[in-house]
């Protein structure tokens, strides 16, 4: 199909084209022509956000639900940079996004005309790839080639930037060629090389003390990578642990479930990482919150890496098999590798296994029940049990110790219904993150696991939901602090909580009303399950303001520069034990 | 240039690194758009990374595509680090560490030239001195007066080095270099080569 149009038709066209039918935005002078076209159609439809930061995370939460890049329309200038958190955010996470920012007309470029900004200057290290589209006839290729950059290979997030001047040019539009994977330069690896993944199946058959480390890369390969992660798990019959970003991949009510590793991981999680003889990585990046001290990270292990980004590999910690591919290809393989040979399940394994219900039994996660004050744990418990068989269940979080908690808390059995910024820790990504994955998913019940402090910092976003008919529930744990903040500083600087107390916070309540949506409060344990029942019921956005425990730390936690086999337990957690458990080389650490 | 880089690769890496720090040449290849240089220098400064020389041109005019040559310091992890980060860039088609790939041919090191233009001014004995050094050197004048000369010189940076030290004492005014620009020997395309740890 060729046709003439103007630019602003173009970008329209090419949203179609590319399967979009949801834009999040928020408009301003240099975006007009785009915006006038939005409005003399139907098929997108465009959410308008309050603060282009909610647009992003918004997107974000849209693409993590659906597995689709999301779309986002802003503004230059202050549009565009307001937009910057985000995008880093989904760089981070690897989350496909395709964002369009309005620039000043291309004569006006470099002047310090009004909203002007280096937009891609300010962008590219927090893209994958950005473009600045000077001239219309060039339009239709970069709108196509950002889509397929944005959705392939390692997910991640696009700009492209458009001057007024080319929105109202005229050209020729033209669909996609038939095979993206033409691109001159860029051509992500897919299929993992054979040699390796059969060495891989081979260390595997051997190993006594297995485990598989995931990651958001499982979920980020597709439907069909958790589907064959959970048949080789089962085939193999080896223990799973899982970062934070790809909780879900592999059910948590599924036998070999560790729980999540990591800084509040589980210890039954963390220390198999510490004592395995081999560990398969697939689709994790060895992050610092996940392998604590590195010189004494799983020193016995032989290390398996799979990730369709060759940079990952070798990058914190050395592997002894690399394997470059995309999760889903060779998953396939292993399975298809792992059958042929008709490798069982070995007997070696129960020694392992003994070990692992002994590090099991330590019950990590227990904590002091309290009859007159709300525990945090125990509403996320009282939460999971509310929502527990439920399939269409998305839950977003904040950022803080309610979404540690959250993580450990509730059992997630399927990929994308999990979102939450793990590379970035952005608070305020939450609530337009659950906007977004409720106007993918209408019908759903999205939850948004909010702190305190980090639901003021896109608050706005309440305002969104009530336009649109979106319902997202905001389940509050009020602590009236920064919890993460005040439980570091009380283990690294005596207890002074410089700042981190809210004084005179919101009525969380009123605040709901006021912005036509439902409030709830609860302060004893005993009221929440009817309250959480009467959220959920609510047709319309619920601000849900849960007054837990104040001083509760988060615990399981490896402390700064300490290694796996030396976590923190709730049950050893004395004063005394937090106050002292971050050493001076420690205390550096982020 | 930045700092090293090997104490940040997490802030959790507390065990010192005994690692040797490497000199390796990058030879890289990408589309001439607007921007591609800035990608990749911003690469190099984002990530803590060291560039000791850096040059870029055009070299194939039909195809858009230019030529970086970047010579780097680093461990030998920083620089595959490097060599993967580069190739995630999307403008970016090739990028071959030409280190590397001499080792594996048993070369100590690949082609390498640069070139540079040296400003010299004086008098008398030191005047002739200067043109007697860069007769050794093989530099040509390509501008003088009687006041002044200036030297073109070719070779590899260390033998530029030299030139620019000896030079210092005999009126030595300013020095402009290219960066180095290399090819592997043999008869091996870039693509074609070689380059794996
Ligand atoms: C935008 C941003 N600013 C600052 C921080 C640092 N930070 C991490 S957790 C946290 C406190 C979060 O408090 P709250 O939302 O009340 O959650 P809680 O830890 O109490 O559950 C802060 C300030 C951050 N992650 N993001």
């Amino acid at each position: 199909m060729q046709r003439e149009m103007t630019g602003a038709e173009m970008v329209l066209q090419a949203l179609r084209d590319n399967g979009v039918e949801h834009v999040f935005g928020y408009p301003g002078g240099a975006v007009l022509p785009i915006y006038d076209e939005l409005i003399q159609q139907d098929d997108i439809q465009h959410i308008l956000v309050r603060h282009e930061q909610g647009a992003g995370h918004a997107a974000e939460g849209y693409a993590r639900s659906t597995g689709k890049a999301g779309v986002a329309l802003v503004t230059s200038g202050p549009g565009a940079t307001n937009m910057v958190t985000a995008l880093t955010d989904a760089m981070l996470d690897s989350i496909p996004m395709v964002c369009i920012t309005g620039q000043v007309p291309t004569n006006l470029v470099g002047s310090d005309a009004f909203q002007e900004c280096d937009t891609v200057g300010i962008t590219r290290p927090c893209t994958k790839h950005n473009w600045l589209v000077k001239d219309v006839k060039d339009l239709p290729r970069v709108l196509h080639e950002a889509f397929y950059v944005a959705t392939s290979g390692r997910p991640g997030p696009v700009v492209v930037d458009i001057p007024k001047d080319v929105q109202f040019a005229t050209g020729t539009y033209e669909k996609a060629q038939t095979n993206p994977s033409a691109h001159k330069s860029y051509r992500p690896q897919l299929k993992g090389e054979m040699t390796a993944i059969r060495a891989a199946v081979e260390l595997m058959s051997k190993a006594k003390r297995p485990v598989f480390y995931t990651g958001g890369g499982v979920v980020n390969s597709g439907p069909a990578a958790s589907q064959l992660l959970r048949e080789l798990v089962d085939l193999t019959g080896f223990p799973l642990t899982s970062t934070l970003m790809g909780l879900g991949a592999y059910p948590a009510s599924g036998e070999q479930w560790l729980g999540m590793l990591g800084m509040h991981g589980t210890y039954e999680a963390n220390m198999a990482m510490h004592d395995c003889d081999l560990m398969i990585c697939i689709g994790a990046r060895f992050d610092d919150r996940i392998t604590g001290r590195l010189d004494k990270f799983s020193p016995n292990s032989t290390k398996i890496h799979v990730d369709i980004d060759p940079s990952s590999i070798n990058k914190i910690v050395h592997v002894d098999l690399p394997i470059v591919g995309d999760v889903a290809h060779v998953l396939e393989d292993m399975v298809r590798i792992w059958r042929a040979s008709s490798f069982r399940s070995q007997p070696e394994l129960k020694g392992w296994q003994t070990q692992i219900s002994k590090w099991r039994a330590r019950d990590c996660l227990s904590y002091s029940e309290n009859n007159d004050v709300i525990m945090p744990q125990y509403a996320l418990q009282r939460l999971n049990a509310a929502i527990k068989g439920r399939k269409d269940v998305y839950i977003s979080t904040e950022v803080g110790q309610h979404q540690m908690w959250a993580a450990q808390y509730l059992g997630f059995e399927s990929p994308n219904h999990w979102l939450t910024s793990g590379g970035f820790g952005t608070m305020g990504y939450g609530l337009p993150a659950a906007i977004g994955a409720q106007v993918a998913h209408p019908d759903a019940l999205c939850i948004n696991v909010a702190g305190d402090a980090s639901i003021l910092m896109n608050i706005q976003e309440m305002s969104t939901a009530v336009q649109h008919g979106l319902a997202p529930k905001t389940f509050i744990l009020n602590n009236s602090y920064m919890g993460m903040v005040r439980q570091w500083q009380q283990l690294l600087h005596g207890n002074r909580l410089s700042h981190s107390y809210t004084d005179s916070l919101p009525d969380f309540v009123k605040l709901a009303e006021a912005y036509g949506g439902k409030g709830i409060r609860v302060t004893k344990p005993a009221e929440l399950d009817d309250a959480i029942q009467e959220m959920i019921e609510a047709p319309g956005p619920v601000l849900f303001d849960c007054r837990v425990a104040q001083l509760t730390n988060c615990f399981p936690m490896i402390p700064s520069g300490k290694a796996h086999n030396e976590m923190l337990l709730p049950d050893e957690a004395t004063d005394e034990a937090v106050a002292n458990a971050i050493d001076t080389a420690g205390k550096s650490l982020v | 240039m930045n700092a090293q880089k090997t104490d940040a690769l997490s802030a959790y890496f507390l065990a010192e690194t005994s690692d040797v720090q490497e000199t390796h040449t990058l030879s890289i290849i990408v589309d001439n758009e607007p921007g591609v240089l800035a990608r990749v220098i911003g690469l190099f400064s984002g990530r803590g990374y060291n560039i000791d020389s850096l040059s870029v041109s055009e070299t194939e005019h039909e195809k858009h595509v230019s030529r970086i040559t970047i010579v780097t310091t680093g461990t030998p992890q920083v620089i595959e680090q490097i060599r993967h980060q580069l190739d995630r860039l999307v403008p970016v088609h090739i990028v071959r560490d030409l280190t590397v790939a001499a080792k594996h041919t048993s070369q100590e090191k690949p082609l390498e030239r640069e070139l540079a233009l040296i400003k010299v001014r004086g008098e008398g004995e030191k005047r002739l001195e200067a043109l007697r050094l860069s007769d050794a050197f093989k530099a040509t004048v390509i501008d003088a007066t009687v006041e002044h000369f200036v030297f073109e010189i070719t070779g590899r940076t260390n033998k530029i080095d030299q030139f620019i030290e000896i030079l210092s004492p005999l009126g030595l005014v300013e020095v402009s270099r290219t960066g180095v620009a290399a090819l592997a020997r043999g008869g091996q395309a870039l693509k074609d080569l070689h380059d794996e740890i």
